[in-house]
């Protein structure tokens, strides 16, 4: 009996050690679907890292003898119109596309936090300034107006490489506000809390306060509405490349290679051409959403996000 | 309430003078104006210039804003140099069968997908639910014009049972019922991409707040009164479940328009989305600002309808 008692007080303080992410990351291992979402991503990333690598074919060699060639053993998604292997478009275009996705959205923490982060621990006036402006960004009507942006980048006759980043910029630049209120609405109820006055009472600096006391607390929703914002910004920038605005040739993205449907022919008679980099935006974005569901109920299913 | 929505109105001037100015001055970035690409060969430097000065276009710019929102106030957005007639009218034309698409898809999945969440969430973790679950999720993950191109592979150029694109078919003289049917016939392609995804998103609303509103203490009361649990769920819980989706629906009303875009694009619906695209490459200034501050008021309109509605349906809420 005493024994039993004493062995039940360590396992409680063992309990007690684990660390909030430990908790968080017990929770996710349970969630099946969540962990299903992981490794399609882990698979994506992957093929999109090392696949050009061992690939026997480059982004541009073009086997004439097998153009528009249905998969085979030495091309196994087939060729394109050009006779270029599809398979290591679709590794290379996945590097495009996921990168976009994720830079957009480390453009869309940045601001959106930090700006959230003033607004809530400043308050009055300046608050009122910055909720101002995004109410403006929020009701920028967002596809029209990248279609718009898109082609002014035209006109600046903006290279091909550098493309890629204006793309991503202008995504990231434009769906900052629903972070930056979410912060900021954490913020004003965080700043009232007792350490926030021991941070007063040590004289901390007001940057100090803000990005060593109070934007540490709000990452768990950041975290979250950052991976879930991921899958947005590779639907956006896949959706305009596809509409020929985004990435443009030769660089390749999923997106612009599904766009090879406006030939009739291409369409009816060689799917292979375009619909594996279709089904690899449809995967990762699952996966990325899965994920972030999971990441969102393991953290804190109240989370509105 | 008419003050609460009076005030609103007003507040969304200054809003509205903060985007157009920010999409004007977005516009004056791109090199060239509307007679850059001209390569009409009457049009010599000189009179090009001379019809410059006619458009105004070699104001500075804050004065030309100031002309295009001076004609804004009296209902003119200018000309579209594509169309060569009023952007006014243009986007009259046009947004009319965008909005035939929005509506038909909102009605659509309002009636799918309502029913299924209040399903999904008195069933949690049925193979029901478990299976929308899993349709919903294919459905956000989905990009739409991927979706719309594999529907006109299999079913426009494989079996051929729907046109591939248009709103009618080129060339018919059918009116009144044949006319709409034939219609119909176009509409029913672009209107299953458009309903997928939003189909998807509410119903997971609808479920969550559902879920939200069933662990209630008042719903364990009506419950314990004896009450049937049809009664409990569909009169009890519903009412309260709902709210949040109504207001929803105020949100949606800018995000189903700027969602046909692609669709549209995709099918060759002659709606607001390929104009623009078609404004955008024919360098057609006036009629984009038109289409942009078109937007951008629904956008306003959507959450002041929001706002409303959520005051309507329930009365704890009071705006202030």
């Amino acid at each position: 009996m005493h024994l039993e008692t004493k062995s039940k007080v360590v396992e409680v303080k063992k309990e007690e050690i684990l660390s909030p992410w430990k908790i968080i990351r017990k929770r996710l291992k349970k969630n099946k679907l969540a962990i299903f979402g992981m490794y399609i991503l882990f698979f994506m990333v992957i093929m999109a890292l090392i696949g050009p690598m061992i690939s026997p074919y480059k982004m541009e060699t073009i086997d004439l003898y097998n153009v528009s060639a249905s998969p085979s053993f030495s091309h196994i998604l087939g060729t394109d119109d050009v006779g270029r292997d599809v398979l290591v478009r679709v590794m290379y275009g996945g590097r495009i596309s996921l990168s976009v996705g994720v830079l957009a959205v480390l453009v869309e923490v940045l601001i959106g936090s930090i700006l959230g982060g003033i607004a809530g621990f400043y308050g009055g006036l300046v608050d009122g300034i910055i909720m101002r402006i995004v109410d403006i960004f929020l009701c920028f009507p967002g596809l029209p107006l990248l279609i718009m942006l898109a082609a002014v980048m035209s006109d600046l006759k903006v290279p091909p490489q550098y493309r890629m980043y204006v793309v991503m910029f202008i995504i990231g630049l434009l769906g900052w506000p629903g972070l930056c209120r979410i912060v900021r609405g954490q913020i004003l109820s965080l700043r009232e809390q007792e350490f926030m006055q021991a941070a007063e009472a040590l004289g901390l600096r007001d940057r100090r306060k803000i990005f060593s006391h109070l934007l540490p607390n709000t990452f768990a929703s950041i975290i979250v509405s950052a991976t879930l914002g991921i899958g947005g910004a590779i639907l956006t920038e896949s959706a305009l490349s596809f509409l020929g605005l985004g990435v443009t040739p030769p660089t390749p993205s999923w997106g612009q290679m599904v766009q090879s449907v406006n030939n009739s022919y291409i369409l009816q008679f060689k799917p292979w051409i375009w619909a594996p980099p279709g089904i690899c935006i449809f995967l990762t974005v699952m996966g990325i959403n899965l994920f972030g569901d999971g990441l969102r109920d393991a953290i804190d299913p109240k989370l509105k996000v | 309430m008419r003050q609460y929505i009076t005030r609103r109105l007003l507040q969304m001037i200054p809003v509205l003078i903060g985007v157009s100015i920010v999409i004007f001055t977005i516009l004056q970035l791109a090199p060239g104006d509307a007679l850059t690409g001209k390569m009409d060969p009457h049009l010599t430097p000189e009179r090009k210039q001379e019809l410059r000065h006619q458009m105004g276009l070699d104001l500075p710019v804050y004065k030309q804003y100031v002309r295009w929102a001076g004609g804004v106030l009296h209902g003119d957005f200018g000309e579209s140099t594509n169309f060569k007639q009023p952007v006014g009218k243009v986007m009259n034309t046009y947004i009319w069968n965008t909005f035939y698409l929005a509506i038909f898809s909102l009605i659509l999945s309002v009636l799918i997908s309502i029913p299924i969440g209040v399903v999904s969430a008195t069933k949690q973790y049925s193979k029901f639910d478990g299976f929308f679950t899993i349709f919903a999720l294919i459905g956000i993950s989905m990009p739409s014009f991927f979706f719309g191109m594999l529907l006109i592979k299999v079913f426009a150029v494989d079996l051929r049972i729907f046109p591939v694109s248009g709103m009618s078919t080129a060339g018919s003289t059918a009116v009144g019922i044949s006319y709409g049917l034939d219609v119909a016939r176009h509409m029913i392609l672009p209107l299953i991409v458009l309903t997928l995804g939003s189909v998807a998103g509410l119903m997971r609303y609808t479920r969550s707040s559902m879920l939200e509103v069933i662990r209630q203490d008042y719903i364990r009361t009506a419950r314990a009164k004896g009450l049937k649990e049809k009664v409990v769920i569909y009169k009890h819980a519903l009412r309260n479940g709902m709210i949040p989706v109504i207001t929803l629906l105020g949100f949606w009303l800018p995000a189903l328009f700027s969602g046909a875009f692609i669709t549209e694009s995709i099918f060759g619906w002659p709606g607001i989305g390929p104009i623009e695209i078609g404004a955008v490459s024919g360098r057609d200034y006036p009629l984009l600002m038109g289409i942009n501050i078109l937007f951008a008021v629904l956008t306003l309109i959507g959450n002041l309808i929001a706002d409303v509605t959520y005051a309507v349906v329930d009365p704890r809420i009071r705006l202030k």
